[in-house]
């Protein structure tokens, strides 16, 4: 009997009815992609994106040529290079880093003691060639400036935690 | 003048030769332009049953989309394969499209809208199916790559086996109206949808449902194509224009095998209420939505099943699919004599 119950069930396509009336049944549900160029997904306080060196409200640069980023980056993509100033103090005459090296752990940011380099909120900063990603002192100081506003509220939103 | 004009029409050979062209034309850019939002279609169909939205950037609602893949196709480079043979390898693409592309031949659109109203078109459209494993066939040796090879193999293997089932299928068919000719075939099933073949000879509908989406190596029998196994089966040494040929031979078999089962089973162009309101609906718009119906149904069953292994497609076609159909053939053939239905032709 029980086969004839199975033999029945397989003629009559009963297990494949079911599941085409499951998958018609999502077809009409509202979907769940992010619209992403037009709408994007909420990013946390701690999110890791593209690098920026920061500058104190008087413009002048945070970062004090430590090397502790470049020492503890674990893809040795920070290359760091300084001598002092006219004035006395000590500061980066380079301070390159490699985003195709860059695993975006975040340890630089961690290692400084001034809060210099941090990973900002940008994700989108893909290039056409190679060449752009090798960023420079001046790329990096740039981003600083353009998402100081962002950078400064996150590392606020998170400081209770540090 | 008239008299003129229809004179150079119907017996000078150039004006038939326009005629030819003309009837060739009006079929395959529509056809051209269905394969090619086929493709939207079914992106979009998938997509709603996975809960993702489809190609939606390209135009509006994504509607540019098949042309602008159409214009990447057509602009990037071919690749012949050093260790391939170039005749072949430039032929086997052209076979596989052309034969899905004379087989429309045959196809009535509408009463008399026919290119080719042949007393043999269910034989035709058989005999032009069976060619269209040339191309794959050609296309897997001349490729000169073991996966090509294997995928270029199983796929003439599995288009073979669903042949012989989509053979006793057509039979059963042609029992029931008496002829080859598939106007003759609609106008068998004339006076609403209760007459449609598809209610009598269900079991055999879903047959040559299932075996068509076989014959066109559709989900779940796209075996040919599963990647892990084989890349991209007979077209993994193919690009660019080569590829696109593949690609709209495949959707061009497919709304075809559709078109074939909307003449065979769902009463071609008539209109499924055979009164007032839907008398006044041309009758190709009829046939357009029925095959739009069946296409659609392709594309959710690639949303809904799993790939079968290659050795349950084989039990499939040979041990179930085989014996059922030649069984309905028998049937329907005692039904028909002893019953006193036997069509007089």
């Amino acid at each position: 009997m029980a086969s004839l119950d199975r033999t029945a069930r397989a003629f009559l396509l009963t297990e494949l009815v079911s599941g085409f009336a499951l998958t018609l049944k999502y077809m009409f549900k509202p979907k769940v992609t992010v619209n992403y160029p037009h709408e994007k997904g909420p990013l946390s306080p701690r999110f890791r994106g593209e690098h920026a060196l920061r500058r104190y409200p008087n413009g002048e640069e945070r970062c004090i040529a430590c090397k502790l980023c470049e020492a503890i980056c674990p893809a040795q993509a920070i290359t760091i290079e300084a001598e002092p100033r006219d004035d006395g103090s000590r500061r980066t005459t380079r301070y390159d880093i490699d985003m195709t090296k860059c695993i975006y752990c975040g340890f630089c940011q961690e290692a400084c003691p001034v809060d210099a380099i941090v990973e900002g909120p940008n994700f989108e900063f893909s290039t056409e060639t190679r060449e752009e990603l090798m960023y420079n002192k001046d790329k990096l100081l740039a981003n600083g400036d353009r998402w100081e506003s962002l950078i400064a509220a996150n590392l606020h939103a998170d400081a209770a935690y540090r | 003048m008239s008299a003129d004009l229809i004179q150079f029409f119907t017996v000078n050979w150039l004006g038939q030769l326009i005629v030819i062209v003309a009837q060739c034309l009006a079929v395959t850019v529509p056809l051209l332009v269905s394969v090619a939002y086929m493709t939207y279609v079914d992106r979009k169909v998938w997509a709603s049953i996975q809960l993702r939205r489809g190609p939606n950037v390209v135009g509006p609602f994504g509607l540019l989309q098949p042309f602008a893949d159409g214009l990447k196709l057509v602009l990037k480079e071919t690749i012949v394969p050093s260790s391939a043979n170039a005749v072949l390898f430039i032929i086997a693409p052209m076979i596989a499209f052309m034969t899905a592309l004379v087989a429309w031949a045959v196809v009535p659109f509408d009463d008399g809208w026919v290119i080719a109203d042949i007393n043999v078109g269910i034989l035709y459209l058989f005999a032009i199916s069976s060619l269209g494993v040339y191309g794959i066939i050609i296309a897997g040796w001349a490729s000169n790559s073991k996966y090509a090879f294997l995928g270029a193999l199983r796929s003439a293997a599995q288009m073979v086996s669903y042949e012989v089932s989509i053979g006793f299928v057509l039979i059963t068919v042609l029992l029931c109206v008496g002829s080859l000719n598939l106007s003759d075939v609609v106008m068998a099933q004339s006076g609403g949808f209760w007459h449609w073949f598809f209610l009598p000879l269900l079991p055999m509908f879903v047959i040559f449902f299932v075996s068509a989406l076989a014959e066109t190596n559709r989900t779940p029998f796209d075996l040919p194509m599963s990647e892990a196994e084989l890349v991209a089966g007979f077209h993994t040494e193919y690009s660019a224009m080569t590829f696109g040929l593949f690609f709209l031979g495949e959707y061009a078999n497919m709304i075809l095998l559709s078109a074939l089962g909307a003449v065979l089973f769902l009463g071609g162009w008539m209109s499924p209420i055979p009164y007032a309101p839907f008398t006044y609906v041309p009758g190709v718009v009829w046939f357009a939505l029925k095959i739009a119906f069946l296409l659609f149904v392709f594309s959710w069953t690639k949303g809904t099943l799993p790939r079968y292994r290659y050795d349950q497609l084989m039990r499939l076609g040979w041990k179930v699919f085989l014996p059922v159909s030649l069984g309905w053939v028998v049937l329907t053939a005692a039904v028909l004599q002893f019953g006193g239905w036997v069509p007089k032709s």
